[in-house]
Parts: C-alpha cells; structure tokens; sequence
C-alpha cells in the first residue's frame, strides 16, 4: 500500500549571515500509512517541531525547505505553489498547536475563527458554517456549543481552548493531522482528557497523526509507530512496541531510563549527561557523541541508517539486547 | 458601563477644574493687558474706568471667583480685543481648523496606515527600506521648514498651488467651509499635507511595529494552517489585533492637530483657531486664551472618552473588565 505521507531525506535550513544556513532538520525520512499514528519524540530544539511546520509549508522565515521530498498521496508538497499549498492546509492537512492560550485569536469570536475555516474551502452559506461549527465544538466536548460559539477565547479555559483548537483542526476531516505537543500547556487531569478525546476522533474518521511530544509516556500509549529525534535528525524509527523494549540507540534508551516509572521507586533516576548543544556547535559526525557513553572515534563518521526504511537507526555502536 | 461613565465624568470635571486654576494664574504671570490695550494718550482718571471695566481691578482670587460664576453659566468672558464673548470669537474660526485637522488626519490614515502595513509584512523589501526612511524624514524635518518649502516648491517654483488663506468657502450648517469648492481645496491641500507629515510618520511606523509584533504570534500561524487567504489573515487577523495602538494615536493626535496647528495656521495664513491663540497671546487678550485652553481640555478628555469606548469595540477582553 502506497503511505499516505512519505518523507524523503528532508532538509529544513535557517541562513544566517550568508553562510551555510543552520539544518533545524538534517535528512529526515519517515513514512506514515493511512490511520495511523507516529510519534515523534525529542528534546527541545531537537527539530520535532520545525519538521511538522516544514510538512504544513509554514517554517518561519528565513528558514526553508532546502532538500528532500515529502510527498503527501504522491504529491511533493516541497513543490508546490503557495495556493495550492494554501488549499490542502485546513482541508487535507491540519495542525494543532502546543499552547491553546496562544493558537486562538483574542479578538475575534470562537464562531468566527470557525466558519471562516470553513469558508476557506467550501462555498457553504454563514448558516450552514455555523450549524457544521456548532456540531464540532459538541463533538469535542464543549457543552452549549450554540452559545459558546458567540464567545471570545478568553472566556474559555485552556483544556476548552484546546478542544476549540481540535475541533477546528477536524472540521474538514483532515487525512493527516499535525499535534505539535497539544497537551503539554495544560494540567494532567485535562491532558488525559484531551488525548483520549483526540485519539477517539482520529480513529473515527481514520485520520493519520504525527504526534509531536517530548513525552514518552505519551506516546507509548497513543502511537503505533515512534521516531526519536535527536539535533535534526531521526536518530530511531520502528514499531512503538519494539523500539520502547529493546532500544537499539543509546539516545533513546536514555530517554526511556530518565522516565521515572513503578521499577524506578527508591533508585535514582537516570539521566543523560550534558544538554543538546545549539545547533550552529552541532559536533561531526554522530550529532549525540559529545553526550554518549559508547562513543568511540568511530563516530566522528556521519552514521548512517542501518536497518530498512521503516525501522532504523543510526548508531555504530547500537544495544542489542532488551531494556532491563 | 454607565458607572465607567459617570466616574468618567467626574475625573473630567476635576480635570478643568484644575485647569482653570492653573490656566488663570499661569495667565496673570505673563504680562498686564493694560498696557497692550488701553491708549496711552488717556488721562488718569480714563484709565482707571476701563481698568475697572475690564473688572482688572479686583484682586486676582475675586476676578477667578467671577470668572468661575460664569463659567457656570457657560459664559467665558468678553475678549478684551473684540469686544465680544470670547467663545463666540473661537466657535467662528473652530471650523477652519476643524477641516484643516481632519483633511491633515485622513491623508495621514489613507497614506499611513497601508504603507505601514506593507513595511511590516515585507520588511526585507528595498521598497519596504524605502518608505521607513522616507518616514524618519517625515517624523525629524521640523514642520515650519517643510511648510516653507512647500510654498516655495508648490507656490512660487511650479505656481500649481496657491499658499495663503482659505479660497473660496461654501456654507454649510450656517458655516463657511472651504472644502466644497475646488478653489477651496486647492488652498486646503498644502496646509493639510503639511500637517500630515508628521501624523503619517507617526501612524506609519507604529503600524508597522504593530504587524511585526502581531504576525509572530501563534494565532497566526494557526490562521494560516487553518488554509486561511493571505488577505483574510492580514486584513482581519492582524490588522484587528494592531489596531487598539493605532487608534489610541489617532485618536490623541487629531486632538493636538486641532489644539496645536499653530504653525502651519500661520505659515498659509489659514484663519483657524491656533492664528487665533497666537494673536490673542501676543495681545494678552485673557479670556480668549482661558476660554481656548478650557476647550482644549475639553476636547482632550472628549477624545480621551472616545478612545476608550473604541477599545471596548475593538478587544473583546476590555469588555470583560468593564463588567466586573
């Protein structure tokens, strides 16, 4: 079966002073079939967030999409004009925020902010917006949609922002949809809330998610297939269940050991030493040897990904055995 | 809203109140009338009478307690100079400077507030550099040396324009108004152009610091991967957002157009309300500069209110607050 959404070596760079731009996104590849749900796991600045704005056409300027492919249902959305990006955004494609206090427009009322989403793509009369409107504020849990679609965001708490957020995101039964972080603004209680509300409406309409998150726990209970990410690259990627048990890269296993758990009560917790360095003193070669325990001079060498196109990683010193 | 009324109210009326008191000893620092007015050929005894008429006579805080009864009654007080009341003798040349202020305003608006937004959306352009520096220009040549230059080029050089006096004047509500015949325009538009320079500086940058501010926001981004049109998220999204800044300064510099036209009233010779003050300064003409300041002060706390009522309408969040 064809992947709804196939990246190819992905490139996303930010110029700065004439030389080389800085790769926010250093080929990356992932593909994503139909209905299902990837998550995508890394640290802050690890390039997570840009490679989903880089799939939606919105990467900040100066940044750009400078290489690679990404090709959605056999179209190269790299290639494509701002109209008929413009077009499949909303519609084919929709994206939702990680600070719901920040993704709705103050002035403007929440029916507004829908209906105009609406109008974007489909020529419907204001009273047919506004029922369809009023349907996905219900579908998504707000009580007395009819009238809260005459208020303004800063009448709604955040958990009732992001349900906004999502509804709008759906209202054109979207084939992808991108949730950059979406529950990590809010409590837990709403987080648990949101993600089960989410994942029952996705599943539904048979809706394909990129799950952007530094959450493992998360993830593991949401996604069907995980890519860690670590300085712009893809640094694992397989099946969610195989990569949690017995993760192949050294990154990824300190990620899954710093989550504390039952087994972790009275020990210390494990950490990774150092932080993610900045992009413009990303180290040669194996971008995590600087932070890697199991680096050798080996790794001065840019790795590769060893494995097949769906499950891989780049390690020269990979873990083989099981995470105890 | 009625109660913000009301408490509206009274601060302004404590606001005058002040402003008298310092209008009126501030005034009585300056110099005695007696000696610009009364001929000099009188004898003694003619002195005194006219003194007395004049009410110059009394201590200063019993010509400030009459002045006060009167004001009471809406009487300012009869100009020294023209012997008649001296609001009458400002209401006269209120709509010289009425038309003067608003055409100036609109121009400002009309060139201002699109070139801003241009300069703010594609600040990398060479146009958009263009017109920032043709702002700092406009915000740094003195008025009176613009004016100047104006008469010569348009005046004396190119003869397109004429340079003194209001032309021909229609009348309309019993008022002579000069913008309803072309000759009148044509007198209008320098003065107006002018005075506009600044303002349109002024609108121009603000607006564009504005649409910087604003189009990084979350909302936006959101707007646009909503599949929104770019003209939709400029013209509702962030021009909604940058306009409680925008209209603040409209609002407060279309009272200083009307109060402080001083110089370029002058410099076209335009019969309006600042020739007015300057003569009547120069003749220590009191109640014609006390009645003008307590307009002033009115007209500023008008402005002021009226302001206040467009942020209600423009941010939904100000509403709120007014409730509570």
């Amino acid at each position: 079966m064809k992947p709804l959404l196939d990246v190819r070596d992905l490139v996303t760079e930010f110029p700065i002073g004439g030389k080389q731009g800085l790769r926010a996104v250093d080929e990356v590849s992932f593909k994503l079939n139909r209905g299902e749900v990837l998550g995508l796991v890394g640290e802050s600045g690890s390039g997570k967030s840009v490679t989903g704005f880089s799939i939606m056409g919105l990467v900040d300027k100066p940044g750009k999409v400078s290489s690679g492919q990404i090709l959605f249902d056999g179209e190269d959305l790299a290639t494509q004009s701002y109209e008929q990006m413009r077009s499949l955004r909303g519609r084919r494609i929709a994206m939702v925020f990680q600070d719901p206090m920040m993704t709705l427009n103050p002035v403007l009322r929440i029916g507004t902010q829908m209906t105009e989403a609406i109008h974007a793509h489909e020529k419907v009369s204001p009273s047919q917006a506004r029922i369809r409107a009023r349907d996905a504020l219900g579908m998504v849990g707000i009580p007395s949609p009819e009238e809260r679609l005459d208020a303004y965001p800063h009448e709604f708490s955040g958990g009732m922002r992001q349900r906004v957020a999502i509804a709008i995101a759906l209202l054109h039964r979207p084939d992808l949809i991108i949730a950059d972080e979406p529950t990590t603004a809010l409590d837990v209680t709403i987080q648990a809330q949101i993600i089960s509300e989410f994942q029952k409406l996705t599943e539904e309409q048979g809706t394909a998610v990129i799950w952007i998150t530094h959450d493992l726990a998360i993830v593991s209970g949401l996604a069907d297939r995980i890519a860690v990410m670590y300085g712009g690259r893809i640094v694992e990627s397989g099946d969610i269940t195989t990569v949690l048990e017995a993760p192949h890269h050294p990154y990824t296993r300190g990620l899954i050991r710093s989550v504390p758990s039952e087994n972790s009560r009275g020990t210390r917790l494990a950490q990774i030493p150092g932080v993610t360095p900045s992009l413009s003193r990303m180290p040669e070669g194996c971008t995590f040897r600087t932070r890697c325990e199991r680096a050798t001079d080996a790794c001065r060498v840019r790795p590769g990904q060893f494995g097949n196109e769906l499950d891989y990683h780049r390690c020269f010193h990979p873990f083989e055995e099981k995470l105890a | 809203m009625v109660t913000s009324l009301i408490r509206r109210m009274i601060q302004a009326a404590f606001v005058i109140f002040a402003m008298t008191l310092i209008v009126f000893i501030g005034i009585n620092v300056i110099g005695n009338p007696v000696d610009i007015l009364i001929n000099p050929d009188l004898n003694q005894a003619e002195r005194a009478l006219v003194i007395k008429h004049l009410g110059l006579d009394q201590p200063l805080w019993s010509q400030y307690l009459s002045f006060i009864k009167g004001l009471m009654q809406g009487d300012f007080g009869d100009s020294f100079v023209y012997k008649r009341p001296a609001l009458e003798v400002i209401l006269e040349r209120l709509p010289a400077t009425l038309e003067l202020a608003l055409c100036a305003m609109v121009i400002a608006i009309v060139v201002g507030l699109p070139l801003g937004l241009y300069a703010g959306l594609y600040p990398e352009r060479i146009s958009s550099r263009l017109i920032m520096t043709g702002s700092i220009l406009g915000f740094s040549l003195p008025t009176f040396w613009v004016g100047l230059m104006f008469i010569l080029l348009f005046a004396v050089q190119l003869g397109w324009l004429p340079s003194n006096g209001r032309g021909e004047t229609a009348m309309l509500f019993g008022t002579p108004w000069s913008f309803l015949t072309s000759d009148g325009i044509s007198h209008l538009l320098l003065p107006a152009l002018n005075l506009a320079l600044f303002k349109t500086s002024l609108i121009l940058r603000l607006t564009r610091a504005g649409v910087q501010e604003v189009i990084m926001q979350d909302f936006v981004k959101f707007a646009r991967a909503k599949g929104l049109s770019q003209s939709r998220i400029i013209l509702v999204h962030i021009l909604k957002n940058l306009m409680i800044p925008v209209v603040t300064i409209i609002g407060l510099e279309f009272g200083s157009l009307i109060a402080f036209s001083v110089v370029t009233e002058s410099i076209y010779g335009w019969p309006g309300m600042g020739k007015l003050i300057i003569d009547s300064i120069n003749l220590l003409d009191r109640p014609v500069i006390v009645a003008y300041l307590m307009m002033m002060v009115i007209l500023f706390v008008t402005l002021n209110f009226i302001i206040d009522i467009c942020y209600t309408l423009l941010d939904p969040r100000v509403r709120l607050e007014g409730k509570g």
